[in-house]
């Protein structure tokens, strides 16, 4: 009895904030824009976005391992330091998150401009512009940009809490450090890159400013393609569908990366 | 037992100013069981870490068969370490982990295989290959680190208080098989432990520690029948410590009587500290005593009666196996045997008093049963 009293909230808010809304897609997603009847016409343009599809999982795999190669070695320093500097470290790490998205996708625009920072400072050196803007490169590093510290904190977390012991315990055993890191660390932050890279890829591949602002018309991501349906082309219906088989593609990502750290879990709590 | 194997000379190590390890003078033989006594903080893990490599002195030098090797690391070390608290690659399982320091030796496969089975067998942990180590109760996690150190066949091996986490029973059968296996694999075992049974029963040889700095070094029957100071005559075992004045050799003065005794060497009427052990004390009818007190208090210790004696207002601790009723009066004889004289030290005064005899020794059993 007290056990379920206690869950009540927990209930109101998944059937206000989650169950709702989910329903709502689901009707949209199964309903003609016009006449309110069923269909399935609107998966049906599936294909048509097909290639949209493939090229935000591949921008957004990018991005995610870009993330994990710059990130790991940050969240290591960190790690390492001592423990009033790592409080110190990662504050300031934090801080751009501090300020909203949406200038921090728009101050990299006015970085990468044809005309911008960068680009007066090389015509200042006397060479030319280049085309930096409107390319898969500058939606990458925007990207990473913002999402580098959902890489960096889980991994943090991970490698701080690995035993020193351990590594002295491989020492001790022969290892040089580039054994202990590839021998002992690399090992036991595996639940770490497993969910740094989960919490890169899920808001990466359904994100909708940042190609908007970074990219060209040849860089367009779904999430852009959804937003366009509600907001300009008003056919919530094609969106609604559009959202369900990405909800549905992230499920399955996150569920085959649990299965991965599922293995290594247990292994963490010694 | 062998020629010298490592050598400490004037080690010292301080942590942010503060002396930890203050001038320690050491040498250990090939194929010793050597035991690193002493209370908690006082610097047992400090020198072991020193010798293992994972510290760098702050003065003194470390030696391994004559090399200096004070700025060695770790991995270049034929010295292998059982940790405190073990220790184990929790995303290894038991056979991993044995084979861990033989893979990165780069052995093949099937030596690893013959070596890792060999240990199995000699831990009885036969049958355990695939368990995760997170999965082993303690006693198993012990032997894994030990055999994953063993494996090794290092020549020396570092343990510290490998037996702490385990219960009473399991301590002693792994302490008869720790034993057994330095013996038969003529390994050098430098242990640490802050139980003096376990050092006295193990140890080839007992460096007692305190504060930083060895109190005694000796073999364990040295260490507990001559001790050098009131600190080890009241670490290692009960000691009643009286102060008294050394009239000539073999001759002391306590409780304003004079006693035989086997010391020698101090000069005329130096004041002394003189350890009388509570199971050396044999009680006589009065009229035949040395000193007569009056029983204060009696308790059942299994083997013996631990009996507080009051010698005019000075408790003792006697141990005997003879019940003696609170309140009666008993008389006592001192044999020159029962005697040991010590120097004055600093720790002169602090120890061997058992006038608040019932309120510190007792109180686990007392605690238990007022809860009841
Ligand atoms: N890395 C360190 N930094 C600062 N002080 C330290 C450090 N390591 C140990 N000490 C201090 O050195 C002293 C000795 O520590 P050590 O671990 O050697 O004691 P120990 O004899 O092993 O005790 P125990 O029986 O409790 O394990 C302690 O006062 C401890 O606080
Ligand atoms: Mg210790």
């Amino acid at each position: 009895m007290k056990h379920s009293r206690l869950l009540l909230p927990y209930t109101v808010w998944m059937t206000v904030f989650t169950l709702i809304p989910l329903g709502v897609v689901v009707f949209y997603a199964f309903t003609d824009s016009l006449t309110g009847a069923f269909t399935l016409a609107n998966l049906s343009h599936l294909e048509t976005y097909l290639p949209i599809f493939l090229r935000s999982i591949f921008l957004s795999l990018a991005s995610s391992v870009i993330c994990l190669l710059v990130g790991y070695p940050v969240a290591y320093t960190i790690a390492q330091t001592k423990p009033s500097r790592q409080r110190l470290l990662s504050m300031l790490l934090m801080l751009p998150m501090c300020m909203s998205f949406l200038l921090r996708t728009l101050a990299w625009v006015a970085m990468l401009e044809d005309t911008g920072i960068l680009n007066r400072f090389i015509s200042a050196l006397g060479l030319k512009p280049l085309p930096l803007i409107r390319s898969n490169g500058a939606v990458i590093l925007g990207m990473v940009y913002n999402y580098l510290p959902y890489m960096i904190t889980p991994l943090y977390t991970v490698l701080m809490k690995i035993d020193r012991r351990l590594v002295e315990a491989a020492q001790d055993l022969g290892c040089n450090s580039r054994q202990v890191f590839t021998r002992v660390i690399l090992p036991l932050s595996v639940p770490g890159i497993v969910s740094g890279v989960t919490m890169v890829f899920v808001p990466a591949v359904s994100t909708f400013y940042i190609s908007q602002k970074l990219g060209s018309p040849g860089t367009t991501m779904i999430g852009d393609v959804i937003e366009s349906q509600f907001k300009t082309a008003y056919n919530p219906n094609l969106g609604a569908a559009l959202s369900l088989v990405m909800m549905v593609m992230i499920f399955l990502c996150i569920g085959f990366m649990n299965r991965f750290s599922d293995q290594q879990e247990e292994v963490m709590t010694p | 037992m062998g020629k010298e194997l490592i050598r400490l000379t004037n080690l010292t190590m301080e942590f942010d100013g503060e002396t930890v390890l203050d001038g320690i003078n050491l040498y250990i033989n090939d194929h010793e069981f050597l035991t690193l006594l002493g209370p908690s903080g006082c610097g047992k893990t400090t020198t072991l870490r020193i010798i293992g490599g994972f510290l760098t002195p702050t003065a003194g030098e470390v030696r391994f068969d004559g090399q200096i090797i004070n700025d060695l690391p770790p991995y270049r070390r034929k010295i292998n370490t059982v940790f405190q608290r073990y220790a184990l690659f929790p995303h290894l399982d038991v056979y991993d982990n044995i084979a861990f320091g033989l893979r990165i030796a780069k052995l093949d496969e099937v030596e690893i295989d013959r070596r890792v089975q060999e240990m199995l067998d000699i831990v009885s942990l036969r049958g355990f290959e695939s368990r995760k180590v997170t999965q082993l109760s303690g006693g198993q996690q012990q032997r894994v680190a030990i055999a994953r150190a063993l494996v090794n066949r290092p020549k020396v091996l570092l343990l510290d208080e490998p037996l702490g986490a385990l219960d009473l029973r399991l301590r002693k059968d792994m302490q008869n098989e720790l034993k057994r296996i330095q013996q038969a694999l003529g390994i050098t075992f430098i242990y640490v432990t802050h139980d003096q049974e376990e050092a006295l029963s193990m140890s080839d040889t007992i460096v007692v520690m305190d504060k930083g700095r060895i109190q005694q070094i000796g073999r364990p029957e040295d260490i507990y029948n001559e001790p050098k100071n009131a600190f080890v005559a009241d670490f290692i075992g009960e000691s009643n410590i009286l102060d008294g004045v050394m009239l000539e050799d073999y001759k002391v003065e306590f409780f304003g009587r004079k006693f035989q005794c086997l010391d020698k060497g101090f000069s005329p009427r130096e004041p002394v500290d003189v350890v009388i052990r509570p199971e050396d004390i044999d009680f006589v009818p009065p009229a035949e005593a040395h000193l007569t007190g009056t029983v204060t208090a009696i308790t059942f210790k299994g083997m013996q009666y631990d009996i507080i004696v009051d010698f005019k207002g000075f408790k003792w601790l006697i141990q005997t196996t003879d019940h003696q009723p609170i309140g009666k009066r008993v008389g006592i004889r001192l044999n020159p045997e029962d005697i040991h004289v010590m120097k004055k030290s600093e720790y002169s005064g602090l120890f061997g008093d058992y006038s608040s005899y019932s309120a510190e020794y007792d109180e686990i059993g007392e605690e238990d049963g007022d809860e009841a």
